[in-house]
């Protein structure tokens, strides 16, 4: 049963994630992202984090796709993109590269700490027997305790995003005039 | 395995036959009951709204009227199915559905009944087998109602961009804006409620509101039950949040390409989310299937058993706010695009954010043995001024745009 389950969650996260790199419409592909965040979403709820799973769904395939297609529908470049003029030459290259570094990265992980991976983990499994609600109390407990200085750091991130954002967007005095006319 | 879907005692232990059947007949219920109330909603509302403006609303497909539903749906069944010659076929035809399941998965997580009397958790017991009378209670409980909410707004912005067509675009953009815009407000709201009963579960959430002084519009301090009211409202794109679909701007918004069994699929999910929207302020604010009682003495409604009783008062409670919402569509006139946004940012969240950090404030001040009423007041003064701040930035900004010509 948990096989079926990760094989057929593995299978929407593959699919997704090719959708989104060969797929021509930037909205087909927007669409095949979500897919992806669904079977991530489906993993989670298949090693009992539910409450991540739930945040997957809320945050990443409700709000954050969301934006993107918003994007693509105002700025109205849902046609179907030429892909045979490159504006930065060294880009693909270069994202070659990194992806086959990052790829290299994560399988050496993976072979480095075989030992540890074949061990089943127990933490939030025997809490969430438990209790329902002792899953999100793990969580934020670490959160706010632990790992309190790196949450409050990623916060200011956010907001120096939004600072950045204003700041970019603002006009000048009297600048204005001549664009909006 | 089995504890990805509940912590209903069905689930729990190994699979036999009769639990699956249980299960099997929730979903056939839930699903049978929620087309039917969708199917009443719809002549209900036709009827209301018809006697606030002294019409005499549908009258001619059985007794009141009431099967003229039906009589559409049946109409709707057998006309032309339309696709537009520029759309994006696939989405086009992905989209009404994208609006219709989620509609229906929101009730899966609503207690429709049960005893939760008394320190009663709500258990009842079919064929020698405890259940819970909801199709599935998951552990996110109320989270799950969120993550559905936030799916909702993919199936009515396909809708308008894969039409192809401008006004349908318009009117998906506008939905999807106002959607992800309350969406913040309705979720602390939510986190208000559960704040204080201390957990997702919506079963716990309406087992936690056993007299009328624990409802939670009480215990929350009745800002949140505002706060979600409007924002459902506006989630909804109902009366008078319903920009979406401005006849006289939008030729129908999102759903102008539609025809057929496709546009009933979107109107259907209009009313279900109606009905599931009530439901949910029920569940969150006024007790669920919980009976009306003041200190030790319940109202009783005799005859029925306990269990039914609970479903009895679930359905008077889920009227009076499907009332409401045909109410407010007879009477508030729509509101402007800009109005509904200040309204969204401006107050709503931080009003909902407010009132959260003041119920925190007196759960922290609870647990030290500070004194109730300075803590209390020491915060509204602080989140007062944080709030004249606000404003003050706003008003500054505002000049500085009329300034410049920008606004006017």
């Amino acid at each position: 049963m948990e096989l079926f389950v990760f094989v057929c969650a593995a299978a929407m996260v593959l699919v997704g994630a090719i959708g989104v790199i060969t797929r021509n419409n930037p909205v087909h592909a927007a669409l095949s992202l979500v897919l992806t965040l669904f079977g991530i979403a489906v993993l989670f709820v298949a090693n009992n984090a539910h409450f991540l799973a739930a945040v997957q769904v809320i945050v990443y395939a409700g709000a954050i796709v969301v934006l993107f297609l918003f994007v693509i529908m105002l700025l109205g470049v849902d046609q179907a993109e030429d892909l045979s003029t490159e504006p930065l030459t060294a880009q693909r290259p270069l994202a070659l590269v990194v992806g086959i570094g990052v790829a290299g990265v994560i399988i050496a992980a993976i072979v480095k700490s075989q030992d540890a991976l074949l061990v089943r983990g127990t933490g939030i499994n025997s809490a969430t027997l438990e209790d329902a609600d002792a899953n999100i109390r793990q969580l934020s407990r670490s959160i706010f305790s632990d790992y309190v200085f790196a949450f409050e750091v990623t916060s200011v991130l956010l907001l120096i995003a939004v600072v950045g954002t204003v700041v970019m967007s603002r006009r000048q005095h009297g600048q204005h005039v001549e664009e909006s006319a | 395995m089995m504890q990805i879907l509940a912590i209903d005692p069905l689930l729990t232990g190994e699979l036999l036959w009769t639990p699956l059947l249980i299960v099997l007949l929730k979903v056939v219920v839930v699903f049978v009951v929620g087309l039917l109330a969708t199917m009443l909603m719809v002549w209900f509302e036709r009827k209301v709204i018809a006697g606030m403006q002294n019409r005499i609303g549908p009258n001619k497909a059985g007794p009141f009227g009431i099967l003229q539903t039906l009589a559409d749906g049946i109409k709707l069944f057998f006309k032309e199915d339309l696709i537009p010659e520029r759309s994006d076929r696939f989405v086009f035809k992905l989209a009404p559905y994208l609006a219709f399941v989620p509609a229906f998965l929101t009730f899966a997580i609503i207690p429709l009944g049960g005893d939760f009397r008394g320190g009663n958790d709500g258990l009842v017991t079919w064929f020698g087998h405890q259940t819970r009378v909801q199709l599935a209670d998951p552990p996110i409980g109320i989270l799950f109602a969120l993550a559905i909410s936030s799916i909702a707004i993919y199936g009515i912005m396909l809708a308008g961009w894969s039409s192809g067509s401008k006004y349908p675009l318009l009117g998906s953009v506008r939905a999807s804006a106002q959607m992800v815009s309350y969406e913040a407000a309705l979720g602390l709201s939510v986190a208000a409620v559960v704040l204080v009963t201390g957990t997702l579960s919506t079963s716990g959430i309406v087992a936690r509101q056993s007299t009328l002084g624990d409802w939670n519009v009480i215990v929350t301090g009745i800002i949140p039950f505002f706060i979600f009211m409007v924002a459902a409202t506006a989630e909804l794109n109902r009366p008078p949040f319903d920009l979406v679909e401005a006849e006289q701007e939008l030729v129908g918004g999102f759903n102008t390409e539609y025809a057929s069994l496709r546009f009933a699929l979107f109107y259907l999910a209009e009313f279900m989310n109606t009905v599931t929207m009530s439901a949910l302020i029920v569940t969150l604010f006024f007790g669920g299937p919980q009976p009306i009682s003041v200190g030790s003495t319940t109202i009783d409604i005799p005859i029925i058993g306990n269990a039914l009783e609970g479903t009895v008062w679930l359905l008077l409670k889920v009227l009076v706010f499907l009332y409401i919402y045909v109410w407010f569509r007879a009477t508030l006139p729509r509101f402007r695009y800009d109005q509904l946004m200040n309204l969204g940012w401006k107050v709503l969240i931080p009003a909902s954010l407010g009132w959260f950090i003041l119920l925190a404030a007196q759960r922290v001040g609870q647990s030290a043995g500070w004194d109730r009423y300075v803590v209390t007041i020491a915060t509204a003064l602080v989140l007062l001024v944080s709030y004249s701040l606000l404003m003050l930035a706003q008003r500054t900004s505002t000049n500085e745009r009329k300034r410049d010509g920008v606004m006017f």
